[in-house]
């Protein structure tokens, strides 16, 4: 029987099932254990696998990353939480020099499956530096997998595929998600990373989205509807790797595609995603493909800044609109 | 040096010790042949005088111990099992290279023998060695995880957090610094607050400061064996600061014209290798031991460096792969 959880409740879920199932997944970060997460992502985990299975670290991001790279060298399948993906900055040597190349450049001597979790995103008016959407810089370092789920049941699902990969994988949780409610089936779930997930179906129009993204392009999508516009909504889940056959099956389907992405305008997932659709599926194209995407700018705090920057539901409606008149 | 004298270990691991000091002395001087000859491409960071390190701890280490070093790691390598003819492939770039020529000279790895790489983006490696280690404490399996860097290291911010995590999480780690005086091409003490950059701050972290002669393998081998089996025990890590000094500048490109001459006279006088071989003849070695280890190793680094020269090119269906798991570099379907 289905049961409807939090995207929140999704992730302790999905940690519990796979520490429960394999006794060398661990989970380390900042205010992990004890408090549960500061995003309340992981409470019970610590009563139920104890202070060794799941433990707090100091506000030390190169620590948190290293140690779970060296950990992940020699034994377990560590999951490291940074606990916004601002973070990520301050932990990028180790993440990006360290982590995405030492199989390559040790021609696949050290194997190093491990989890970096992080929440993400915008809509929460955290201001500049507690809100970025960084998908695209995890997307640009090879040797990392990226994945960013937008539902409960993919949390869980993406969560286990990354857990049990054998390459280190950045998963971002969405902010502005966690509140949000799906259902999930009973049972062991299990994804694949890889998988773009066509979660509505039209034939005027390609929307793509990601993570908190997703939501909105669906509302669009109905609103679109209501205006006499079909438009397939394509959820990417992950952009390493990138389901290139899913989106250009849309393509070829719709012939009109947009983007929407939470990011700053340049170098967004976006961007790759076009040229890809440019190269290899031009002439399936009724008109140009057009990004929806974050203004250049560092994200306000004011909610009335943030909103209006990051892509909205009245914003995709109106491009689509005006793109197919 | 502020060291009381030791006894050392037997003659069999002192033998052995000169034999590794030797090997690592003569690996380094034919690299930077190599290199001068066009063959080792990019750049080199020697360990020329600084062998006592890394012998005395890979003498005193278990098989199974990991090692963590930098991109001045060929010693460290090499000393810990590392083939020579395949470690110096890696050095030429070639296919049997112990990294296929995707590492080089500064990013140098052979995981079957426990050298778990050279970390070339200073101090990053601290971290991952208190990882290691932590994970041999949930395995149980005993491992203790030793991570050599530079007195360069302790200035950047991975160094304290690993330290504190190390501590604060007990794990079997051994932190040495090897202190050859110069941050690259800048006197260490002119960039530093305190006047020994680890020792010093080891009260930071609840640490005893230790402060031993890096020149001395005996010394070296001692504090290396105190400090690991304290971890193997469950005594947590241990931060070593261990003076030594590099005969050359820091990197190919560097004469290490701005160290002073009268400096460099005294450092060269004390050169672990033959101030070694003085000691051991005194503590029974005979002449024709010593010979022959010295024979013996010459013998060995042509064969290694003949291998490597022997050794093909790598394939250019090498470049994509091993990237992901899987041996290759798809990024999407």
């Amino acid at each position: 029987m289905a049961e409807l959880i939090t995207y929140r409740e999704a992730v302790a879920m999905a940690l519990a099932q796979e520490m429960e199932r394999d006794d060398t997944v661990y989970l380390i970060g900042e205010d992990v254990a004890a408090a549960g997460g500061v995003f309340k992502t992981t409470p019970g985990l610590l009563e139920r696998f104890g202070e060794r299975r799941v433990r707090d670290t100091p506000i030390s991001e190169e620590a948190i990353v290293g140690a779970v790279m060296g950990a992940a060298m020699n034994g377990l399948r560590p999951v490291a939480e940074i606990m916004f993906s601002d973070f990520l900055a301050t932990c990028w040597d180790l993440i990006a020099n360290q982590i995405a190349k030492t199989r390559y450049m040790t021609d696949g001597q050290v194997a190093l499956p491990l989890v970096i979790r992080t929440a993400n995103g915008g809509g929460v008016r955290f201001g500049a530096q507690h809100s970025q959407s960084l998908e695209n810089w995890a997307m640009s370092v090879p040797g990392l997998k990226v994945v960013a789920p937008s539902t409960p049941r993919d949390v869980i699902a993406l969560m286990a595929a990354s857990v049990r990969d054998p390459d280190p994988v950045i998963f971002f949780e969405h902010k502005g998600l966690f509140a949000s409610r799906g259902e999930v089936p009973d049972g062991e779930l299990v994804g694949r990373l890889g998988e773009a997930s066509v979660v509505r179906s039209g034939s005027d129009a390609t929307i793509l989205a990601l993570a908190a993204m997703v939501p909105k392009a669906l509302q669009a999508a109905d609103e679109l509807s209501a205006r006499g516009i079909e438009a397939t909504v394509v959820d990417l889940r992950c952009l390493v790797p990138l389901d290139t056959r899913t989106i250009l099956s849309a393509v070829a389907e719709t012939g009109r595609v947009f983007t929407v992405e939470e990011n700053p305008r340049l170098c967004g997932w976006g961007a790759e995603v076009v040229s890809i659709i440019v190269e290899e599926a031009f002439y399936d194209l009724d008109s140009p493909v057009v990004r929806i995407t974050t203004d250049h700018i560092p994200l306000p705090a004011s909610d009335i800044l943030e909103d209006a920057t990051i892509p909205s539901v009245t914003r995709i409606v109106d491009t689509v609109t005006r793109s197919l008149d | 040096m502020n060291v009381a004298a030791v006894a050392g270990p037997d003659l069999d691991t002192r033998l052995r010790i000169y034999r590794m000091m030797l090997e690592a002395r003569r690996f380094e001087e034919r690299s930077y042949q190599l290199f001068l000859e066009g063959l080792v491409k990019g750049t080199t960071h020697l360990g020329i005088g600084q062998e006592a390190v890394a012998a005395g701890f890979s003498a005193a280490m278990r098989a199974d111990d990991l090692t963590f070093c930098t991109y001045r790691g060929h010693n460290h390598t090499l000393l810990r099992g590392a083939p020579p003819g395949r470690l110096m492939s890696e050095l030429l770039g070639r296919s049997e290279g112990v990294c296929g020529g995707k590492g080089g000279s500064m990013h140098l790895t052979w995981a079957p023998t426990g050298a778990m790489g050279s970390y070339a983006i200073v101090g990053a490696h601290l971290p991952i060695a208190a990882g290691s280690a932590w994970a041999a404490v949930e395995r149980g399996t005993g491992q203790v995880a030793v991570c050599f860097f530079g007195d360069g290291a302790t200035n950047i911010g991975a160094f304290h957090e690993a330290l504190n995590l190390a501590v604060v999480w007990d794990l079997p780690v051994v932190f040495v610094c090897e202190n050859n005086l110069y941050m690259e091409y800048t006197p260490i003490g002119s960039v530093t607050a305190v006047e020994r950059p680890a020792a010093d701050r080891a009260a930071a972290y609840g640490l005893e400061g230790l402060l031993v002669d890096g020149n001395d393998p005996d010394v070296m081998y001692e504090t290396a064996s105190d400090a690991i089996a304290l971890a193997r025990e469950g005594g947590g890590p241990s931060l070593i600061e261990a003076i030594t000094y590099r005969h050359g500048g820091h990197s190919r490109a560097d004469p290490g014209t701005y160290r002073p001459d009268e400096e460099v006279r005294q450092w060269l006088a004390r050169d672990p290798i033959p101030m070694y071989r003085t000691r051991l003849a005194g503590a029974g070695a005979s002449e024709e031991q010593l010979g022959g280890i010295e024979q013996s190793v010459e013998a060995w680094i042509e064969a290694a460096v003949e291998e490597a020269k022997a050794a093909p090119e790598p394939s250019l269906d090498s470049i994509a792969t091993e990237v992901w798991a899987d041996g290759g570099s798809r990024w999407r379907n």
